[in-house]
């Protein structure tokens, strides 16, 4: 019987130390655990949190960052990876909105990817482009990461584009303007925020479940 | 009843942790400058991009701005980016927010080698801030501090490289890490005795990847605290270390070994808790909502005001802010003056209607 509580903590611990190795070896204790097994009652309760001391300040973004990253690294490693993915899929899409800070958009995708969602990374967009994108790509589910107040406020344009194109999608937005004004993310228009990574997962669960109907 | 102060010699009071006539607010104004403007005020508009390419412009919107606001500091910030300039990096403009960095100049770890520490007298966007310096003194002399900005060269990378290959060296490039803090090192302590020179009163020394909202403290200690004790011993003038929103509550005593004199600190930690920890060591700058207030109603801003004041202004040591370092362009005049008329009502010292509000 694997005690994977036990296992949830030391992959925390190997993450808060940055110590990819100590990771490795958890994971080759481990044995053929799942990949299911792996991601659902290891890495998802690691991630959590991590996320909750986001949130407190008790981690720092360079800890959430590099954990994101091992997980994601640990999940290729482990029997099945590809059985991780969820089906069916909605189809997601994450971007930054006009600038360069990519790290947050980094974090939630890699975090996504490790519970099972397919995300397609827009990368850096502009509204005009974001727009295009979405039709093209027929997205369901869009998350926004934003750094700058002035790009926080740029949702607003696009979700009145997306519906003058008729696309009736799910945005989800997160980065510091929505952290420090909790009321701007419906002054956008968005459906929810998450400010981290454990937020995020029920956000994107209830958010599925309406995006089915 | 203290007498009446001078806006220079209200923040020397403070910072020396007593109290002065009243708690000095320091409005970050940068590009709202722009707004200041006479082409502005008329039908043409001034795009934000106009605002900083003349320096003897942005003076007079400081200066307007400080009649306006009756607030204690001029501003000479234009920036981030600015610095990035001086490295060979883009500027990208907006009409409605601040000048933004373009895409990393350094794309594989390889560039290090190439980089050479920067003139600031050779870089066009710095010699502009220089003379806004220059002309800011000429007309405040020693009545108002003139604040200029260098920033850390341990957060300039994450405007040369993207915050994700930043981590990634950080963590694990040691040599190469050390190679950019030395280039950065270099050009930080030139950039910051120019403006020294120049007539800056003091320098903001911008270190948000410092905070503990972005590092852990052993990471600090081995790392941003090291630098900052480097640079700041070779700069020939007062600090103001900012964490531009960023926490800081565990490394408050940290910070102040580095020599700094000022902490910018987040309106995501309690005041009153900063305050417990920097009282006589550091003096606190901050930290009014910098996103949230751009909505605030009257009685909003006398609440965050009072709150502020009653925090942290006893005894001195605290500068009245908000915790970004730079007002945001959809702030409206009316806030702001109504800020500064709250700071004139509840920020007369020695405030004894903390004690009546208290109960």
């Amino acid at each position: 019987m694997i005690d994977f509580k036990h296992y949830a903590e030391e992959l925390k611990q190997a993450i808060l130390s940055t110590d990819r190795i100590r990771a490795e070896l958890m994971l080759t204790e481990l044995g053929d655990v799942s990949t299911q097994d792996f991601v659902e009652k290891i890495v998802v309760p690691t991630m959590d949190d991590l996320g909750n001391g986001w949130e407190d300040g008790s981690v720092a973004i360079s800890q959430v960052y590099m954990g994101a990253k091992i997980c994601e690294s640990l999940i290729v490693q482990t029997n099945d990876p590809d059985a991780k993915f969820r089906q069916p899929q909605l189809h997601f899409a994450i971007t930054v909105l006009e600038d360069f800070h990519l790290l947050g958009k980094s974090i939630i995708y890699s975090v996504l990817r490790g519970l099972g969602y397919q995300v397609d990374d827009f990368g850096r967009t502009t509204t005009e482009q974001l727009v295009d994108k979405v039709e093209q790509e027929s997205i369901d589910i869009l998350l926004i990461s934003t750094l700058m107040l002035r790009s926080a406020l740029k949702i607003k344009e696009l979700r009145r584009k997306l519906e003058q194109r008729g696309l009736d999608i799910k945005i989800v937005v997160g980065g510091a303007p929505f952290r420090f004004d909790t009321q701007l993310w419906q002054e956008v228009g968005a459906d929810a925020t998450a400010v981290g990574t454990s937020e995020l997962v029920p956000v994107i669960e209830k958010l599925t479940g309406e995006a089915k109907q | 009843m203290n007498n009446i102060m001078n806006s220079l010699q209200r923040t020397l009071t403070a910072l020396s942790h007593k109290e002065p006539d009243k708690v000095p607010l320091f409005l970050l104004l940068s590009i709202s400058g722009a707004k200041f403007t006479p082409s502005f005020k008329s039908d043409k508009g001034c795009s934000i991009k106009d605002y900083f390419s003349d320096a003897e412009q942005v003076a007079q919107a400081q200066m307007a701005m400080l009649e306006r606001y009756q607030h204690d500091c001029l501003y000479s910030f234009y920036y981030a980016s600015a610095e990035l300039e001086a490295f060979g990096g883009e500027t990208l403009y907006f009409d409605d927010g601040p000048p933004n960095a373009g895409a990393p100049i350094i794309r594989s770890v390889k560039d290090i080698a190439d980089l050479s520490v920067p003139v600031p007298q050779e870089i066009p966007v710095l010699q502009r801030i220089l003379k806004t310096q220059q002309l800011l003194k000429q007309q405040a002399g020693d009545n108002v501090p003139i604040i200029g900005v260098a920033i850390s060269p341990f957060s300039m990378p994450v405007m040369q490289m993207g915050f994700e290959g930043y981590l990634d060296l950080m963590y694990k490039d040691q040599d190469s890490f050390n190679k950019l803090m030395k280039i950065n090192e270099a050009f930080c302590v030139t950039w910051a005795n120019a403006q020294f020179e120049a007539g800056a009163t003091a320098i903001c020394y911008f270190d948000p990847v410092s905070s503990t909202s972005m590092i852990p403290r052993e990471k600090y200690l081995q790392s941003g605290q090291t630098i900052a004790k480097r640079v700041l011993a070779q700069i020939n003038g007062p600090i103001a270390t900012h964490m531009a929103s960023g926490r800081c509550l565990p490394i408050v005593d940290d910070i102040a070994e580095t020599g700094t004199a000022i902490l910018g600190v987040s309106t995501l930690e309690d005041i009153r808790d900063l305050k417990q920890k920097s009282a006589g060591k550091i003096t606190l700058l901050g930290n009014l909502n910098a996103v949230e207030m751009r909505r605030w109603t009257a009685e909003q801003v006398e609440t965050e005001v009072k709150k502020a004041i009653a925090g942290a202004a006893r005894g001195g040591g605290f500068l009245l802010a908000e915790n970004h370092g730079e007002i945001p362009w959809q702030v409206p005049d009316k806030v702001l003056m109504a800020i500064s008329e709250a700071v004139q009502r509840w920020g007369q010292y020695p405030l004894d209607w903390i004690d009546d509000d208290a109960g």
